[in-house]
């Protein structure tokens, strides 16, 4: 019988086998999972280094077997930038929250974009500060209460949420950039797709890449796994619309 | 034959860094030192380097912490107000253990101050800057030649300790001119990627992890403890001083950089005076070269410390002399830059005619 057997689902190689120490329900685990297997079926083990955000995902290079550095709050495309300076046959990406991405960094992944180097940026958009507690966040939506706007956020006091992926998509450096969500399992494959493109528009020396991934926190939400993957689609998509925002040619 | 040739100082400074092994720069434009980026942004490309102009010092600097990751040989340089939006930066490389080289030509303060010589940022640079209980070297040149000199010891010691190494000069050294040789030229062919650098694994049986993260206290002090006994065994080995005129000395002028290049001139006017003036030059002004100057306890009968600063460099000479001998200070602040006669002067009404 065993020899009929096939292996259809394993533990991608890349992994390192540990568990994490991520919320139930957060979707830091699929971005995770996502990238384990693109790095093994893509063959990058031994050229990837991942630069590693502050936030949540803090301590994600404790998951990878790939080597991998951790960056102070919202530098990671700088700090990808002079890894990837020194080594331009490597895989550089970097691994980043909203926050991280949007907020204190967002004058390093603007200028990592602008300069189009071939380095790649997995951006976890979930609406707040997610390891502090919940705060808000660029990314946070009108009316979405979080500890610094619990009467929820307001265009008058906070302003306006951050469209990061339209927004880059304006400039001439990317190569790719998308958004994709991990609520549901035909989004993570779709989504699994896009970082695909993203990797690949390094790999093919293309230019920058980014791939935003709307994510949960049901911890800081207050709401359970399922609702917040109900939030995701209800609330979340309609403000940040799902798509390929740029794709120049030569992106497979 | 001399090999000797005229450069202006932020042009030798930038090839004495490529002479060094230097093949990586990041950099932010910044008076008084625009003369480095750019030299850097010519030069590079020609030895197989890249330059590399941040969107700022923030960016520069972890730019910078990203290529020494890689285990190359990588240096930024700003003045006073770049060098302080990358104390976080100068933090997390010194807290992950890699090596670098930063070069802050320091102008007045605080704030934009202005763009003229001064040594106000002593404390950031020998004292602290960023968060947490760590050390960088500290090399202090006093002239165009030195400075080259010191930039190979710079790279060579940012390596053996896997430190940040900072050489601080002023916006005189940058832009004068004088004459300057490279002595010493590193083929980088025989540098080696070091073991622990994040460059993939290319068949390394683990993945490499650098991080200044250690999330529990014990752990972490552990880490402390190591970084502790690190410093410790950098004070032992490198502190550097000059010693001028010293060895009859009744007294000494204690200054470095710029200020001791000029109290070299009152010390020749004060010993033409038949006064028994000495200098001692902290080349290094981390590690402190304090036991050299303890040294000259009992021997002395006093030191005037000078210095484009107010009390900086004097709050080191106090902890390492305390109460052994008659203590002057001079310093003048904002980018004025004393003569040797004002030196000599705020010597005198210190100490008498120093007899």
């Amino acid at each position: 019988m065993a020899e009929q057997m096939k292996v259809i689902y394993e533990r991608p190689k890349s992994w390192a086998n540990k568990v994490t120490h991520y919320c139930p329900g957060c979707t830091h685990g699929v971005a995770h999972r996502l990238i384990a297997e693109l790095v093994d079926e893509m063959d990058l083990l031994d050229k990837t280094i991942g630069v590693w955000p502050v936030g949540c995902s803090v301590l994600g290079y404790d998951y990878f077997d790939f080597d991998s550095v951790e960056a102070a709050h919202g530098r990671a495309p700088a700090m990808a930038t002079g890894i990837k300076v020194t080594n331009p046959d490597n895989f550089v990406f970097t691994y980043q929250g909203d926050g991280d991405l949007a907020s204190i960094g967002m004058a390093e992944i603007v200028h990592a974009a602008a300069r189009g180097w071939p380095i790649t940026a997995i951006f976890i958009n979930n609406g707040n500060y997610g390891m502090t507690g919940g705060q808000m966040a660029p990314t946070t939506l009108l009316g979405q209460k979080t500890t610094t706007s619990p009467l929820g956020r307001t265009p008058q006091d906070n302003g306006f949420p951050i469209r990061v992926a339209e927004m880059l998509a304006q400039l001439d450096g990317p190569a790719y950039i998308a958004r994709v969500s991990l609520d549901s399992p035909v989004n993570i494959r779709k989504a699994k797709s896009a970082m695909r493109k993203a990797f690949n528009a390094q790999i093919r020396g293309i230019g920058f890449s980014l791939v935003e991934c709307l994510s949960t926190c049901p911890t800081n939400w207050r709401l359970t796994p399922v609702e917040s993957m109900e939030r995701v689609r209800k609330e979340v998509m309609p403000y940040f619309p799902l798509g390929e925002f740029k794709v120049v040619e030569g992106v497979l | 034959m001399s090999n000797k040739v005229l450069m202006k100082g932020a042009e030798a400074l930038a090839e004495g860094a490529i002479q060094a092994g230097c093949r990586y720069y990041f950099g932010y434009p910044i008076t008084p030192q625009n003369e480095t980026p750019e030299y850097m942004s010519r030069r590079l490309p020609e030895v197989g380097g890249r330059f590399v102009q941040a969107e700022s010092e923030v960016a520069s600097i972890n730019m910078v912490y990203g290529a020494a990751c890689a285990g190359v040989r990588v240096m930024t340089s700003s003045s006073s107000p770049g060098i302080s939006l990358m104390q976080e930066g100068i933090s997390y490389i010194s807290g992950s253990d890699v090596p670098c080289v930063i070069m802050n030509a320091m102008r007045g303060g605080p704030g934009l101050g202005n763009i003229a010589p001064a040594q106000a940022d002593y404390f950031q640079a020998v004292k602290g800057g960023g968060n947490g209980d760590y050390k960088r070297i500290v090399l202090a040149p006093s002239s165009i030649q030195e400075g080259v000199d010191l930039f190979i010891d710079a790279f060579e010691l940012a390596d053996k300790y896997r430190m940040v190494v900072m050489v601080i000069v002023d916006g005189l050294i940058g832009q004068m001119m004088e004459p300057v040789e490279f002595k010493t030229r590193v083929d980088v062919s025989t540098l080696k990627t070091p073991e622990w650098a994040t460059v993939g694994r290319h068949g390394r049986d683990h993945a490499n992890i650098i991080t200044s993260l250690t999330l529990d206290a014990p752990g972490l002090e552990q880490w402390n403890l190591k970084l502790q006994a690190k410093y410790a065994q950098v004070e032992l080995a490198e502190s550097r001083i000059e010693e001028y005129q010293m060895d009859d000395a009744d007294y000494a002028i204690i200054a470095y950089g710029t200020m001791a290049r000029i109290a070299k001139t009152t010390v020749r006017i004060a010993r033409a005076q038949g006064i028994k003036l000495g200098l001692l030059r902290p080349i290094t002004v981390w590690p402190f070269p304090a036991k050299q100057i303890q040294a000259y306890i009992g021997k002395l009968k006093g030191t005037l410390t000078v210095e484009l600063a107010y009390r900086q460099l004097f709050e080191d000479v106090q902890l390492t002399l305390c109460d052994k001998m008659p203590l002057g200070w001079y310093g003048r602040g904002g980018g004025i830059v004393p003569g040797p006669q004002e030196i000599l002067t705020a010597f005198e009404e210190q100490f008498g005619k120093g007899r």
